[in-house]
């Protein structure tokens, strides 16, 4: 496999982010919707493989490049997830063709767009420069932007415009607080371009003005922290979800909020590695628990079912924030494998969710009822897939949240009374809420989907098959980053 | 050389405050262009003579991109866009002026606390003109919060850009890639919200983002 790779005339790493980019300049300028659609999948399955090769073998670190422990775990799962997403997206996209809800001009556009992002969110986690890890997080805003407001109608603007608004207020503050970091670093390495690359920085750290790291953390978490959802910044958040197409609320919830959250980490080790700076962590841990509770008692008065899953990713990205803040090899541990399990659920709730709201038309939960006998296959996947996303046992988030609690039990049995608490809540929100939708008596249309279940099924079926088994390298490995987290 | 280097920075990235402030009063639409318009000069000015103070001819490159785009081009396209959709009436702000001043004069006071601070052994040219940049970008914040229309929400965020310009220029030796890429995601974001000033035009005959909270209600 090594020497195979050797022969390649390009560097995997390279290719992981020029596929997804030379994809979106073709998407953008060739028409025929059955083609496109067939592009995307083809360019999102060819980074995914390259993604993977990463796995095997690693460039050396470069000045704007680099792989390590961490972020291949973030680029393969975030690329598996886009691969999966742009196969639902081929099914999803038709009928929004043939609904006419979509134009042919609209369709090109949404294709290079979903590259384009691919492309921001492979170039932010890849990125050895602070500078450039940047500018791809915001790139990604901008494209998600575009995506969210692409129906045109007042909802649609409203939410697009909104997250613009705080979308662009956190990128700027994460500027500042990036410009700030180089200030710190500046008298350690000198001016220039060495002072921005992570490799660099993360080795010299200790030398770094230690104030000046504080007061940038504190700018790096209000922004990134913007992105990743942590109450009360999540504002754009339950919008952005609820009216966009539905394999972009995918992508949001399963790979952007999991690019902010790897910029935040990054942040946090730097601040580790320097001893004369304040623990990170328990800033982490307060918004991090704010989030959980509070998305909790927001998941009893939603309506709209998109908006419902929005609340439970932030509810979740606060969980994760949590975990991480609590740092120590256990907590991270479980906080890497909560982001893995959240991805691959939540995205597959979105799958199930976008099929929904296409045969039955609407996506008011109290005019969903009874999926399991209109439609067993949706209803019970829905079940399978909202079971797990609660920490039902046997699936993968119990195990993961069972981690989380019980090392938090550990260390800071006072923290773990809000922690269950906030778990209790939007476990009972869950149930309350889907109770009717699957088993209620059948409501509205029962046309049959035509849409593909494979994504959806793939995805719960690693997510069950994680909560039962995990696969003894996968565990060293995520130990390993989780000790490199500190 | 040294003494009245260090005045000049001062005085232009304090400048930039003070119009920050001068934001924060306008109530009209062609005044708060203008005064925008003058930010982005004073901006413009800082820059170069950073520039000039730290040798670096990369920044004017900076300074430029401030002084075409910013100073001129954006306010002649706005204000285009204001006469185009007929908004050019009194801007409704929440709350007061006088306490909108109030809470910039507070936040100003604790960006200098908190960065005069943290930066005591960085090289007083830097560390004075990230002090004034964080209060520039923080009176942005309170002057998108303070609004409701939306292009006067866009000039907030463009002057706060305008502080996060003038920190970046501040920094010694900062690569060029970040300033470049900061000016041009000016330009990117401002392309993005004509189009969707446009849209909202089309949809809400009205820019002020209360017509888009009216359809906040009902809907949970």
């Amino acid at each position: 496999m090594t020497s195979f790779l050797a022969l390649l005339p390009f560097r995997p790493v390279d290719a992981v982010i020029a596929v997804p980019a030379i994809a979106a300049l073709l998407l953008a300028a060739l028409p025929g919707r059955r083609w496109s659609a067939r592009l995307n999948v083809a360019a999102s399955l060819l980074t995914f493989l390259l993604a993977t090769t990463l796995l095997v073998e690693r460039p050396p670190a470069g000045t704007y490049l680099f792989v390590d422990d961490l972020n291949v775990v973030f680029v393969v799962l975030g690329t598996f997830v886009g691969f999966t997403t742009s196969v639902f997206s081929a099914s999803y996209i038709a009928h929004e063709i043939d609904a006419g809800k979509l134009s042919p001009g609209q369709l090109r556009f949404y294709h290079g767009m979903y590259q384009a992002l691919a492309f921001a969110m492979n170039l932010g986690l890849l990125a050895d420069n602070i500078g450039l890890m940047w500018v791809a997080v915001e790139l990604a805003t901008l494209t998600t932007v575009l995506m969210v407001g692409i129906y045109r109608t007042h909802d649609a603007l409203e939410a697009a415009w909104k997250y613009f608004i705080l979308g662009s207020v956190g990128i700027a503050l994460a500027l500042f607080g990036t410009i700030l970091v180089y200030m710190a670093a500046q008298p350690a390495i000198g001016e220039g371009e060495k002072a921005m690359v992570w490799t660099v920085l993360v080795a010299e750290a200790a030398r770094f003005n230690p104030e000046l790291l504080n007061v940038a953390f504190v700018f790096l978490m209000l922004g990134y922290g913007t992105k990743v959802g942590l109450a009360p910044l999540h504002a754009w958040l339950p919008d952005a979800h609820a009216e966009g197409p539905t394999p972009i609320s995918a992508v949001l919830s399963g790979l952007l909020l999991n690019v902010a959250l790897y910029a935040l980490l990054r942040f946090k080790m730097l601040l580790a590695a320097n001893p004369a700076t304040v623990a990170p962590g328990p800033l982490m841990v307060t918004l991090g628990l704010a989030s959980l509770i509070f998305a909790g008692f927001m998941l009893y008065r939603r309506r709209d079912i998109k908006r419902l899953f929005a609340y439970s990713s932030i509810e979740h990205m606060g969980l994760i924030t949590f975990a991480f803040g609590m740092g120590g090899p256990l907590a991270n541990f479980a906080g890497l494998l909560h982001m893995t399990m959240h991805s691959l659920t939540k995205s597959a709730i979105f799958f199930a969710v976008g099929q929904v709201a296409q045969v039955k038309g609407t996506q008011q939960i109290g005019r969903i009822r009874g999926l399991t006998r209109s439609h067993p296959m949706l209803g019970w996947s829905l079940v399978v897939a909202v079971a797990a996303i609660a920490g039902l046992p046997p699936l993968g988030i119990f195990m993961s949240e069972f981690l989380i609690v019980s090392s938090t039990f550990a260390r800071q049995p006072l923290l773990a009374i809000p922690l269950v608490f906030g778990l209790l809540v939007a476990f009972g929100a869950l149930v309350l809420r889907l109770t009717d939708v699957a088993f209620g008596e059948p409501e509205g249309s029962t046309a049959p989907v035509e849409a593909t279940y494979l994504p959806m099924v793939a995805h719960l079926a690693l997510v069950a098959t994680a909560g039962l088994w995990l696969p003894p390298p996968l565990v060293v490995w995520f130990q390993h980053v989780a000790r490199m987290l500190g | 050389m040294g003494h009245f280097a260090l005045d000049l920075a001062h005085l232009l990235a304090g400048g930039m405050v003070l119009v920050s402030f001068m934001l924060l009063y306008q109530n009209r639409m062609f005044g708060l262009l203008n005064v925008f318009a003058l930010h982005a000069l004073v901006l413009s000015a800082s820059v170069a003579w950073q520039a000039w103070v730290q040798n670096a001819p990369h920044l004017y490159v900076t300074a430029a991109i401030a002084l075409v785009l910013k100073a001129i081009v954006i306010p002649l396209a706005l204000r285009r866009m204001v006469i185009r959709l007929e908004i050019h009436r009194t801007i409704e702000t929440v709350g007061g002026i006088g306490l909108t001043m109030l809470m910039g004069i507070a936040l100003v006071a604790l960006s200098l606390v908190v960065m005069l601070q943290a930066a005591a052994e960085a090289d007083p040219l830097a560390r004075e003109d990230v002090a004034l940049a964080l209060s520039v970008i923080l009176l942005g914040l309170l002057m998108m919060v303070t609004r409701y229309n939306a292009v006067s929400q866009i000039i907030g965020f463009m002057s706060l850009e305008n502080g996060l310009i003038l920190a970046a220029a501040g920094a010694k030796g900062m690569p060029l890639v970040v300033e470049i890429s900061v000016a041009f995601s000016v330009l990117v974001a401002f392309i993005v919200i004509g189009v969707f000033l446009f849209r909202i035009r089309e949809r809400f005959d009205s820019v002020d983002t209360h017509a888009l909270d009216d359809y906040r209600e009902g809907r949970q």
